[in-house]
């Protein structure tokens, strides 16, 4: 077993033809912002009954992503798994800049984003945005000492313990703090329900090791290195498990829904009638991002087929975003009850299902976040020693290799 | 080496000529009414702590008397275009443009307030009086007793 | 007639002192020593009325179907317009009932509840939406940054996002591209004594005289007085925000 050596990556046509690209979409989300915020958000397809779109779910999916990437090192360094040790910079890297991005694109969207600044030292402390916005740049802060303790020299092993322990419970809070946003709404059918902040923890698990995976497979096959296929065997079962985690969370909020007669109405056009919602639901979240994944993470083949490993993070991902746009975007679908035991109508669209017609721009924007978070990443991985060189199977964890 | 810092020192004047032939200064309209008793000066430098102190004031706590109400601002700083009537903030002729286009300052008040005093408008800012006339003469009345 | 004032060396009035002698201004020096105060309606101080709750009480009873007076009314008030997009502001709107139950059908208008406990106000994370000391939840525009999330958190979808840059507005309410906004409570008519809102003022016209105002905290009031009375209640009573708008026979 070898001492794990980390390189910077080197300058290859790959590597700056993906920054490139990333960079492209990173341009095309500027000028999207500036478009929008110029001509009023009228130009996207948000309205007055659906205010939050397609944007709020990658800037969440990002922002859960960015807890759940720090995972990796946690394993490794708060429960000791040793395999995941040589791993555990990228994922603080990842986690910071998943965050950034997911960041980006939710502040991008705000009606005033020039008043960013105002944001920042006027706080309501009785608002959990508010107070998530602390626990990001909190985080990004906590994260960035963390990666200090891993990389740096001489740095005493207490350090990094408690650097570690820190990171952690900070992100679970910072994961609680996203999934009350939602959670904490007495307004809406769909939210006021406790178990938001659980459900956003599981998904920050599942989502976050399915970004790293991918970005590990991406990165080591541009650059040829070698992806341990234990460490990724090992890593595609937990994702396994923490899809299943996923879906039983999800399971618990609808039957619980479900069973309270108030809200009968919103389960029912999630789950039966809602149209695109419906279908979203059952073939988006639960087939494809739930049921397919874990037959693919969970077979006993997956130690030699790298394909199963990389189409069942792609499709996490995939069902994760489908997941928070039915939470985000269904949520507001669905009516409010302000007359419960009445039909209701009126000129301001009460009563009736809500519709929403994602445009480009908001697109644009989303996806211009996800490129932010993989150039991040990419420049840190160039410039920093943060990507093992030699993680190959021998190298990973020598217990593993006794059975 | 002697003659390109001539030619350049030329050229810039030539470009600048049109500043300098205005005044380097800008050219800033006159106000309608009083002149402010603090001067001029005071309110060119305080007028940003100012209108975000009073607009505090009438915001929050309902205190619409104040020294720096953007209406009143507007309405005796109104600049009277080609057509007679008031020119908006679109136009740079307006009183607030004057400065903040010369000092580059962006200014964002009037993506909400509006930039010219509403003449239908400042009626309303009076109370109706049936007959002011009469009650005031009914007042002095009653304080000479 | 017009007094001037005590810098007024002649007697000739500038706009300026002419704006300010209208504009909420409660005195004004004669000479000095001698001060006129505000003669006729209320004579209310600069600020708040110490101690007041205004509130809304409307008979869903007396609210005709096909009566939307109060909603023109505050659009021409405020200077909102609904053309029917999704993107237009309603800061009021009639909402036609009819219960599942029984078939009964019913017609009211909804706006802003100015709850004593807004979720809207607790959600904002600058702070600026906002709950008056009188009582009315209002949008500090100037702290707002356009997040939407009191739009999320409002249980009666009081509020409106402004989609698009506008022009022309009622200087009474500023009112701009990328932030929130919803029913004042006509607060600059409250601020400058007019003892009413814009929508019960035109209720109030038509006739139908659905919609009262007044300070629900002053036990002489005639809206402390009805509410004291006759049944009425919140919207959302469940919910336990403390509505500043009671509602009757719906």
């Amino acid at each position: 077993m070898e001492r794990i050596v980390y390189r910077e990556l080197k300058s290859t046509p790959k590597v700056w033809g993906l920054m490139a690209l990333c960079a492209a979409f990173v341009g095309a989300a500027g000028l999207s912002v500036l478009y929008i915020e110029h001509h009023g958000h009228i130009v996207t397809g948000m309205n007055n009954q659906i205010v939050w779109g397609l944007p709020h779910v990658f800037a969440i999916f990002l922002i859960v992503a960015a807890s759940g990437a720090l995972n990796v090192s946690s394993i490794g360094s708060v429960f000791g798994k040793m395999a995941y040790k040589p791993v555990a910079r990228l994922s603080n890297v990842l986690a910071v800049s998943l965050l950034a991005g997911g960041l980006a694109v939710l502040v991008l969207d705000l009606g005033r984003p020039d008043r960013l600044v105002l944001a920042m030292y006027t706080y309501n402390f009785t608002s959990i945005f508010a107070w998530n916005i602390l626990l990001y740049t909190g985080f990004m802060a906590v994260v960035a000492v963390y990666l200090y303790t891993l990389m740096a020299r001489g740095v005493p092993a207490k350090a990094l313990k408690a650097a570690s322990l820190l990171a952690f419970v900070w992100r679970l809070a910072l994961t609680t703090g996203t999934g009350s946003i939602f959670g904490w709404l007495v307004a809406r059918q769909a939210y006021d329900a406790a178990i938001m902040a659980p459900l956003f923890i599981a998904m920050s698990f599942a989502f976050g090791m399915a970004m790293f995976m991918l970005v590990m497979i991406l990165t080591t096959s541009i650059t040829s290195r070698v992806y341990s296929p234990e460490l990724r065997t090992r890593q595609a079962r937990l994702l396994g498990v923490f899809v299943a985690v996923v879906m039983y969370f999800t399971l618990v909020q609808h039957l619980s829904a479900i069973y309270v007669a108030e809200h009968t109405g919103v389960e029912r056009f999630i789950l039966l009638e809602g149209g695109i919602y419906t279908r979203l639901f059952w073939v988006g979240q639960i087939l494809l991002g739930g049921i397919i994944p874990m037959i693919l993470l969970f077979h006993p083949k997956i130690d030699t087929q790298k394909i199963y490993v990389l189409l069942g993070a792609l499709l996490v991902v995939l069902g994760g975003m489908v997941q928070l746009y039915v939470i985000i975007v269904g949520g507001q679908a669905y009516p409010l009850e302000i007359f419960p035991g009445f039909e209701v109508s009126s000129s301001f669209s009460d009563g009736v299902i809500n519709s929403y017609t994602p445009t480009y721009l908001e697109l644009m924007l989303g996806l211009g976040g996800v490129a932010l978070a993989l150039m991040i990443a990419g420049l840190a991985m160039k410039f920093l020693r943060i990507v093992p060189d030699n993680l190959s199977d021998d190298n990973v964890d020598p217990a593993v290799l006794a059975d | 080496m002697k003659r390109l810092l001539v030619s350049v020192l030329m050229i810039a004047a030539l470009l600048g000529a049109p500043v300098l032939a205005e005044g380097l200064l800008p050219n800033i309209p006159k106000a309608i009414g009083e002149p402010h008793p603090e001067g001029n000066e005071y309110w060119r430098i305080n007028h940003p702590a100012l209108l975000s102190h009073d607009r505090d004031m009438t915001v929050i706590d309902g205190v619409r008397n104040t020294d720096a109400s953007l209406a009143e601002c507007v309405s005796c700083h109104a600049v009277k275009g080609p057509d007679a009537a008031p020119v908006t903030v679109e136009s740079d002729q307006h009183f607030c443009r004057a400065c903040h286009d010369y000092a580059a300052v962006k200014i964002d008040c009037f993506q909400c307030h509006n930039s010219v005093p509403e003449v239908a408008d400042q009626a309303m800012l009076l109370p109706y009086r049936e007959n002011p006339v009469a009650e005031l003469r009914a007042y002095l009345e009653g304080v000479s007793q | 007639m017009i007094i001037p004032t005590k810098k007024e060396k002649g007697a000739e009035v500038s706009r300026r002192d002419f704006l300010k002698s209208g504009a909420a201004l409660a005195t004004v020096t004669l000479a000095p020593g001698v001060t006129l105060m505000a003669f006729g309606g209320k004579a209310q101080a600069d600020g708040l009325k110490p101690g007041a709750r205004w509130g809304l009480l409307i008979d869903a009873g007396k609210c005709p179907e096909d009566c939307s007076a109060c909603v023109s009314a505050c659009s021409q008030e405020h200077g909102w317009e609904d053309n029917g997009l999704d993107t237009d502001p309603q800061w009021i709107r009639k909402v036609t009932l009819k219960e599942t139950a029984t078939g009964r059908e019913n017609s009211l208008p909804v706006m802003c509840q100015h709850c004593e406990s807004p979720p809207c106000v607790d959600v904002c994370p600058t702070g600026a939406s906002f709950k008056r000391e009188d009582g009315i939840v209002l949008v500090n525009r100037h702290t707002c940054i356009g997040c939407r999330y009191c739009m999320m958190a409002c249980p009666f979808k009081a509020r409106s996002f402004v989609h698009e840059q506008i022009t022309d507005q009622k200087t009474t309410t500023p009112r701009g591209n990328g932030t929130v906004e919803g029913c004042n409570l006509c607060v600059h008519k409250i601020d400058r004594g007019d003892g009413t809102t814009a929508c019960v003022e035109a209720c109030q016209a038509t006739g139908n005289n659905a919609m009262m105002f007044g300070d629900l905290n002053d036990p002489e009031s005639e809206i402390a007085v009805a509410v004291a009375t006759y049944a009425s209640q919140e919207l959302r009573a469940d919910l336990g925000l403390g509505l500043g708008v009671r509602y009757q026979n719906i």
